[in-house]
């Protein structure tokens, strides 16, 4: 264990307040980390700068170490837990009264980044909501149920990943459906949260500053008849996801022979395969549901650098794709859509 | 014989004639010169209906404004109304001299029409109505929704009282274009408003015009909203009792409520009474269930000096959260310093399996109390549900009495009526399964429990969980269960991660295995010895205070452990 002997900052202007933060999540050293978040406060750092200037940056940090394969799964882990209790800090140190209506902020079902959303919930409560904190992986009905309990005035949804975006559709229309309106925010709804409006959102924010700032303003807005947006993708998009097994399936039996190498993975490896195929399928999928390839071809992007990182070629994953192409023949928006990430690829 | 045509019947008729003709018409018609627009006949029904309107007048000139206008605008066509009748008239051109104005009488087609488009306003308005108040089951968004649509569609202010409970009231209120509003008003002052207590009281509604609009409190509507013309006090029908009562005001002296807005009014409370007493009847159900659920949710951990404990439940039912599988923690006992866990499953679900780990966990607890080792636990559980149960009822568990060793160690004894056999993870990533077995509980009378005794060095955690996480089913199939490999696999890279941080990633692992929602209900507890630096995952900070609050920590956008 390494004991910090330097003095925490005072300032977010300290030379190198941003690599120390880092260095303590990354050694699991919870005391040194949640010591600096509280003597930036107790020297008058307002705490949505803290959250999101230090905390969230770093995590965002933590992601692209992840992603370069310079830390490990664990460690990423331990860094976001220390992250969270950082966080936690910051919100028994700002007590604010509410004088605005009720929020519910929760993650989409299946999305399990929670930190960059309850930071969100951190920075409404500052400004004068009562918020509820359902946190990460958030079935619809359980949401609904919340939402008939309590009679929030808004739900604010996050989504951090672009294929739980049909699910994180079905939840806006739920929320809709029983009047309550939807901010959406988080990088799953695209570029600027582009996708959001297409999923029926009353309002969406590309980070915490600006939702709060939206619920501040109009709000609430008139809502329509949630049907009117009830229903998107089309047969294509329905073939995919009620093949996705098969279509898999088929990819990995073709694949010893189109990626040789494939023929001496360990049961791991060949785990991960499956598994990064079933991405290759669900990012597809969701890029026709919103009808929109660049998210396939960030995807593709974003995937390739994974795997440079972890010394696969990016050769494997233009197979993957290419297996993927063979068997979807007949459906020509999904064909588009991986030619365009092939094209990625080979740029 | 004459055999020429009859002379008599001229080719011209006869301006006796031409004028009987014209007041044969149901048309009103006036003939007028081109040059000056002197009326140079009008037929009868132009006179009854024009009164004052003569040969020889000018139509510039006339009781009919629209007429007067449209001849000096040179325009073809005029609608007016005259004394009450709805007006139209077309301009003819009668040769070069002359013209015509053909003026007829709308006014039954259109009420006729008017009649209509109310009639289908007040429908789309229904339709909106019943939408919307379906919606929710929360009782505030109901009174809420009630106030919009009757400030939208009614009034110009619309005021839901709730019946006072405790002798307040709580209230809404909305004027057309402002904000809601809402609060608590004391019971007393619902008086003040002429027929109120009438309507909360269950009475039929009074007939607006016999509201004495000038006894309206100050506190009813904002200041500034102006005199107030006409007030609407409705009931709003309940379950055999009012679920509140809608207060209608239009602004302005001359304001009324005429019969057909009434009655529009009452249909609308009808719906809004039926939707806010659903919601009642929800609250008073979800308040219910919280107080009996409170007893049968996990309980909260205690973080006992140098050992971390981390629980983690998810119900496969979502309305009711509890369901089959169960842990419980019981603390240090007077003669024993140890901390006892169980994570157990009992067969069935739904709320009848919860009532059996109610009984469970207190029979647990009282066999605690009295300081029995966890084997003991288990033979006397399974006489005490033999001896109770009218019919058969399974349990499996694990019972881990756990304490401290010497140099930051944890010692766990540990015993299994027939449960999965918890998993070790060492801080190098190895795993193993606690050596024991044991026979399901409350099925036969003698059971056979071999206990175990592990330890746990710094940074080792033994992971208690029930057959839900390693039967969930998905995969490439969706049918496949995720097993105890898997589940060895994920521990394995979990190595060095605080407790917390492992349950989550392992109920993340299943969450994506199972690619939707998990169909069983999941428990886990993770019992570990803390690393050196040391993590108080639990200890600091906000409570969780939701159901669902997580303390999730995810990086990563998905599982990959490639080498």
């Amino acid at each position: 264990m390494t004991v910090s002997t330097t003095t925490p900052p005072r300032s977010l202007d300290d030379p190198g307040v941003g690599e120390q933060y880092l260095r303590l999540v990354g050694a699991g050293d919870e005391y040194g980390a949640v010591e600096i978040v509280t003597t930036l406060l107790d020297h008058g750092v307002p705490p949505a700068r803290v959250m999101l200037d230090l905390i969230a940056r770093t995590q965002s940090r933590v992601g692209e170490l992840w992603a370069a394969n310079e830390w490990s799964v664990a460690r990423e882990h331990a860094a976001t837990a220390i992250s969270e209790r950082a966080l936690a800090a910051v919100s028994a140190r700002t007590a604010v009264r509410p004088t605005r209506g009720r929020i519910t902020v929760a993650c989409v079902d299946g999305e399990w980044h929670a930190l960059p959303v309850r930071i969100l919930g951190e920075m409404l409560r500052l400004d004068g909501w009562r918020i509820d904190f359902l946190g990460a992986n958030v079935p619809g009905p359980h949401l609904v149920t919340h939402l008939h309990q309590t009679g929030p005035d808004a739900v604010a949804l996050s989504c951090m990943l672009a294929t739980r975006l049909p699910r994180a559709h079905a939840a806006i229309i739920a929320c809709r459906s029983v009047g309550v309106p939807v901010i959406a925010g988080g990088r799953g709804f695209g570029p600027d949260a582009r996708w959001a409006q297409r999923l029926g959102a009353d309002g969406w924010a590309a980070g915490a500053e600006g939702a709060v700032q939206r619920l501040a303003g109009d709000w609430p807005p008139q809502i329509d008849d949630p049907y009117q947006t009830a229903f998107l993708g089309d047969d294509e998009y329905t073939y995919l996801v009620r093949h996705r097994g098969d279509l898999v399936s088929t990819a990995m039996t073709r694949l010893t022979a189109a990626y040789p190498p494939t023929s001496g993975y360990s049961r791991r490896q060949y785990n991960s395969t499956v598994e990064d195929l079933g991405h290759v399928v669900d990012f597809l999928a969701a890029a026709l549901y919103v009808g929109d390839q660049q998210m396939f071809t960030d995807f593709v992007e974003w995937t390739a650098a994974v795997l440079a990182a972890r010394q696969v070629p990016p050769v494997a994953l233009q197979i993957g794709l290419t297996l993927m192409r063979d068997q979807l023949r007949d459906y020509p928006s999904a064909t588009t859509v991986l030619d365009a990430g092939i094209a990625t690829i080979r740029r | 014989m004459d055999t020429r045509l009859p002379a008599a019947p001229a080719l011209v008729p006869a301006p006796a004639l031409l004028r009987a003709a014209l007041d044969a018409a149901g048309e009103a018609v006036l003939l007028c010169t081109a040059a000056d627009h002197t009326i140079v006949l009008l037929n009868a029904a132009a006179a009854a209906l024009l009164p004052g309107l003569r040969a020889g007048s000018t139509t510039t000139h006339g009781p009919l404004a629209g007429l007067a206008r449209a001849t000096a605008e040179g325009a073809t066509v005029f609608t007016d109304e005259f004394r009450g009748r709805q007006l139209v008239g077309h301009r003819r051109r009668l040769g070069d001299e002359h013209y015509g104005w053909y003026l007829q009488d709308t006014t039954d087609e259109h009420a006729r029409t008017e009649a209509f488009r109310a009639e289908r306003a007040r429908t789309t308005f229904l339709a909106e109505a019943a939408r919307r108040l379906s919606a929710s089951l929360n009782q505030r968004r109901c009174v809420r929704t009630t106030v919009e649509l009757a400030a939208a569609h009614l009034a110009d202010a619309a005021v839901v009282v709730l019946p006072a409970r405790r002798r307040h009231s709580e209230w809404m209120r909305l004027v057309a274009g402002d904000s809601v509003t809402g609060g608590e008003l004391v019971e007393r002052v619902l008086g003040e408003v002429p027929g109120l207590e009438e309507a909360l009281g269950g009475f039929p509604p009074t007939p607006s015009r016999w509201l004495d609009v000038s006894q309206v409190p100050g506190w009813l509507l904002p200041e500034g909203f102006g005199p107030v013309g006409a007030l609407l006090v409705t009931p709003l029908p309940g379950n055999a009792e009012p679920a509140g009562a809608l207060v209608l005001a239009r602004r302005g002296t001359d304001a009324v409520f005429s019969a057909e807005d009434e009655m529009l009014a009452r249909i609308f409370a009808a719906r809004a009474g039926a939707a806010i007493s659903a919601a009642a009847l929800y609250r008073e159900q979800v308040d219910t269930t919280a107080i009996l659920q409170a007893d049968l949710l996990p309980p909260e951990l205690p973080q006992p000096e140098g050992i971390e404990l981390v629980g983690s439940y998810q119900a496969a039912k979502d309305a009711l959260r509890i369901g089959g599988d169960f842990y419980d923690v019981f603390g240090p006992a007077d003669d024993s310093p140890e901390t006892v866990v169980a994570l157990g499953d009992v067969c069935g679900n739904g709320p009848e399996a919860a009532v059996l780990t109610g009984k469970v966990r207190q029979t647990l607890r009282a066999l605690r109390l009295v300081g029995a080792d966890p084997e003991m636990m288990l033979t006397v559980l399974n006489r005490a549900l033999l001896e109770a149960g009218r019919r058969h009822r399974f349990v499996t568990l694990v019972v881990a009495a756990i304490s401290r060793a010497e140099h930051g160690r944890v010692r766990l004894r540990l015993a299994t009526g027939g449960h999965p056999v918890p998993l070790v993870l060492r801080a190098d990533g190895t795993v193993e399964s606690v050596p024991m077995s044991g026979t399901l509980i409350g099925a036969v009378p003698q059971i056979a429990v071999h206990p175990a005794t592990i330890e746990l060095a710094a940074g080792d955690l033994c992971l208690l969980y029930s057959d839900g996480l390693t039967e969930a089913r998905g995969g490439i199939t969706g049918s496949e269960q995720y097993g105890e490999d898997r589940l060895r696999d994920a521990l394995a890279g979990c190595a060095g991660m605080p407790g917390a941080a492992v349950v989550e990633r392992v109920r993340q692992l299943v969450s994506d295995w199972v690619h939707g929602g998990v169909r069983d209900d999941i428990a886990m507890l993770a019992v570990r010895a803390p690393s050196r630096t040391r993590l108080s995952l639990m200890d600091t900070g906000v409570p969780a205070t939701s159901p669902f609050a997580i303390d999730a920590r995810r990086g990563d956008r998905r599982g990959r452990s490639r080498s």
